[in-house]
């Protein structure tokens, strides 16, 4: 046994000694695996930054209720009425003013990004003063809060690093309109950053949307009052709601972008990979072929084929990693946290989110990786293991 | 030509070499192919955009409705033909999940201002002259299994009829088709008549209005004299040619084409290494042999040209396969899609890009193992081994 062991840690290292001899291939490799684990890393990060982005917004212990059967706020409709039906819902934190809620008007604006000077559909929210208790960790940065009544909005960091015209004290028109930016506010780099919020009353009216609003939220006493607060709403015949915990409702807006994502990103990588395969076996065919000779004499001196099988899959696979932390490296370098901004289809409206190259690709990378090097090594070393001592001293 | 047995032969010397780099030549080019097909789809919109048409929406935000009595006012501004209404409806049939596209609309106008949708005479009469009726696109028909005369209901997310009910029914008074294979036809079209007078709230507004003009040259000008007409209205509007309309609406998803343009390469300057290393080693190691083809009388420029067709030919054979299976999964794709992303198939254009990359990879991953071949001094060549 111990034998064995030493025999392939000579022959091992005896071939990672030699890698520079056959440079030019070895580089064709890893360059190849690189390739693959950079694009991988690259395509599924943006999955996995967009789905950060939006789950870190939603909290277990905030509900949204919207119109049963809509599937988003922008096709939602909630009354006033109807308002008061969810204050009055068991299960709401409540302090002296009453229900801890924000009934909110969605509705979208055209702003060019900075980008390309196009124009994106940048989500308008009119929200009441509550928005601020019923949402975790969101606060004014920079400015003020707007006042009530005025035509003044506070702008999330993410729409004003990526759309035109939205520092505080920018004035924009939205039809015969003018809006002026007051104040910033940040919430963790989640979605709600991409918005543009204002006082629900002057949208209303602005908007011509009477007393009505498209979602309501509110804080909730703990994440399981959710039950006994939807069961409320569900047998009150004055509404018909769907219910959602915050995190819930994120987590269904985010859904069909990050499975697009991940339906082209997978079965791409699998394409390229089984790409990085042959290459990786043609690099590894020519350096058993290389050292042909070298290893007939090894094994006429008596080492045995394990030795030469576990070597020659140990190189594939070195080469394999050091492709995989190359392309990975890359990915997280150029592309963790790079920032973009898409239309999220649930929602009609531009959502901005940063790359995530998080360590669960870099790992998933890593091992799509190893077992490229793995396949790639494992049939040019049964080919070394086969051929016969004599034959292969013969060649050239 | 005459030398294509030579250069066959000399690429089929390593069998498992050239194997191993045919299929990874193999991967790349049916990357390549599913990669444009799903490019070109995304564009669809853009390509297929008819230039004598206009787009006419809320200057703040599409979602926003435009009085329905703009029609006229347009139809009256020099120079315009036609001027057809729609609005989003947002319903699905039975699947919530499966959202596809429905439009009230004037049916004459708008068959009118599309003229590429395709709709026998019988059962157009049938849909002008029934008030609930609709006519159902080829792709929905393949979906959903619908006959005419069916009646069928159709849940809105935003829309409430006066009864108080989000479902709408209607019968299917015709099927129609489209001229061009990249459009799509997962699209119902109603009366917005029936619409309008059956919605619960918002009447007397259109979503958007789609314009025909005389002079294509003139868009921008006439777009102008549209917008101008309400500017101080409080439902301004902006009206872009129907390929700036569907630009831009593309371009919120951010830029698709850059993002596949950068993994087509490093897609394809993996491949170069490999196969420019398989070709190298291939001259190293027929070094003695194109000696003697020189000796034989090859000149200089054959044996380089010997070469390189074998690198070509690698990457022809190679990619060709790749092209072609890429063909035939997208064939076999597209019917699933045709609901979600329309038109997706090979172009011609990307047909021929892909041969012409096909040489330019080739000559790339040949030129300098040939140029070594055609350098080769035969005394020093014979004298290695």
């Amino acid at each position: 046994m111990m034998t064995q062991l030493k025999q392939i840690i000579s022959v091992t290292a005896m071939n990672l000694r030699s890698l520079p001899q056959r440079l030019a291939a070895s580089v064709v490799a890893v360059i190849g695996v690189g390739a693959v684990v950079g694009v991988f890393a690259g395509v599924l990060s943006m999955a996995s930054g967009f789905e950060k982005t939006m789950l870190s917004a939603g909290s277990e212990g905030t509900a949204i209720v919207i119109r049963a059967g809509s599937s988003s706020e922008l096709s939602s409709g909630i009354g006033n009425n109807q308002v008061q039906v969810i204050a009055e819902a068991p299960g709401v934190v409540k302090n002296e003013q009453g229900a801890i809620l924000s009934a909110e008007l969605f509705v979208l604006v055209d702003i060019a990004k900075k980008s390309n000077n196009q124009d994106g559909n940048v989500p308008l929210r009119g929200v009441q003063a509550g928005a601020f208790q019923v949402r975790d960790n969101i606060a004014i940065v920079e400015g003020r809060m707007f006042d009530t009544g005025k035509n003044e909005m506070v702008v999330g960091r993410a729409a004003q690093q990526t759309f035109s015209g939205l520092d505080v004290g920018s004035v924009i028109p939205f039809g015969l309109t003018e809006w002026t930016v007051v104040g910033i506010f940040e919430n963790d780099g989640s979605v709600s950053e991409s918005e543009l919020w204002t006082d629900v009353r002057v949208l209303q009216s602005i908007y011509r949307r009477g007393n009505s609003f498209q979602s309501v939220r509110v804080k909730l006493e703990s994440p399981e009052a959710i039950e006994a607060f939807t069961d409320f709403l569900k047998e009150d015949p004055r509404i018909d709601p769907d219910v959602y915990s915050e995190k819930a409702f994120y987590s269904q807006q985010s859904e069909t972008l990050a499975t697009f994502i991940r339906v082209v990103g997978y079965p791409l990588t699998v394409l390229m990979a089984i790409g990085a395969i042959f290459g990786a076996l043609n690099t590894m065919y020519s350096s058993v072929s290389a050292r042909g000779k070298e290893i007939a004499t090894l094994r006429a001196l008596g080492f045995g084929p394990l030795s030469i099988l576990t070597s020659t899959i140990i190189e594939s696979g070195a080469l394999a990693v050091l492709g995989g932390i190359l392309g990975g490296g890359l990915a997280w370098l150029f592309l963790n946290g790079y920032t973009v901004s898409t239309l999220n289809g649930a929602s009609f409206s531009q959502v901005v989110f940063d790359f995530a190259v998080s360590p669960d690709l870099l790992v998933q990378g890593l091992i799509a990786a190893v077992i490229i090097g793995l396949v790639g090594g494992l049939f040019p070393a049964i080919r070394a293991v086969r051929i016969p001592v004599s034959a292969a001293l013969r060649e050239l | 030509m005459k030398y294509f047995y030579l250069v066959w032969k000399s690429i089929w010397r390593k069998k498992v070499r050239t194997i191993l780099t045919v299929l990874s030549v193999l991967v790349a080019f049916l990357l390549y192919g599913l990669l444009s097909a799903f490019n070109q789809a995304f564009r669809g919109g853009v390509d297929i955009a008819n230039a004598s048409r206009l787009v006419t929406i809320d200057k703040i935000s599409l979602i926003n409705p435009v009085p329905a009595s703009y029609q006229q006012k347009i139809r009256a501004v020099p120079g315009v033909k036609q001027v057809a209404m729609s609005n989003w409806f947002g319903g699905y049939y039975q699947d919530k999940k499966a959202q596809f596209a429905q439009f009230p609309v004037n049916p004459e106008t708008y068959l009118e201002v599309y003229p590429e949708l395709i709709l026998p005479d019988d059962q157009k009469e049938k849909w002008f002259s029934t008030r609930d009726s609709a006519i159902v696109g080829r792709d929905l028909v393949n979906i959903y299994g619908w006959k005419i005369g069916d009646r069928i209901p159709i849940h809105s997310e935003i829309w409430t009829n006066e009864s108080g009910s989000q479902v709408w029914d209607f019968e299917i008074a015709g099927i129609f088709d489209t001229d061009d294979p990249r459009g799509s036809t997962a699209l119902m079209l109603f009366h917005y008549k029936y619409f309008d007078e059956g919605r619960a709230f918002a009447k007397g507004n259109v979503g958007w209005y789609v314009v025909t003009i005389d002079d294509p040259g003139r868009a921008a000008e006439i777009a102008n004299a549209i917008d101008t007409q309400f500017a101080n209205s409080p439902n301004q509007t902006k009206t872009s040619t129907e390929a700036a309309f569907a630009e831009s609406f593309l371009k919120q998803f951010g830029n698709i084409a850059l993002i596949v343009r950068l993994i087509l390469t490093a897609v394809f300057f993996t491949i170069l290494l490999v196969a420019g290393n398989t070709m190298a080693q291939s001259v190293r190691e027929r070094l003695s042999e194109l000696a003697v083809l020189k000796t034989l009388g090859f000149v200089n420029g054959g044996v380089m040209g010997i070469v390189l067709a074998e690198s070509i030919l690698v990457m022809l054979l190679g990619g060709l396969i790749g092209l072609g299976s890429a063909w035939l999964l997208l064939v076999m794709l597209a019917k699933q899609t045709a609901a979600v992303l329309p038109g997706l198939m090979l172009s011609n254009e990307a047909l021929v890009t892909g041969v012409l990359l096909m040489v330019l990879a080739g000559i790339v991953a040949g030129v300098f193992p040939a140029l070594r071949a055609m350098r080769l001094t035969i005394v020093e060549a014979l004298a290695r081994t």
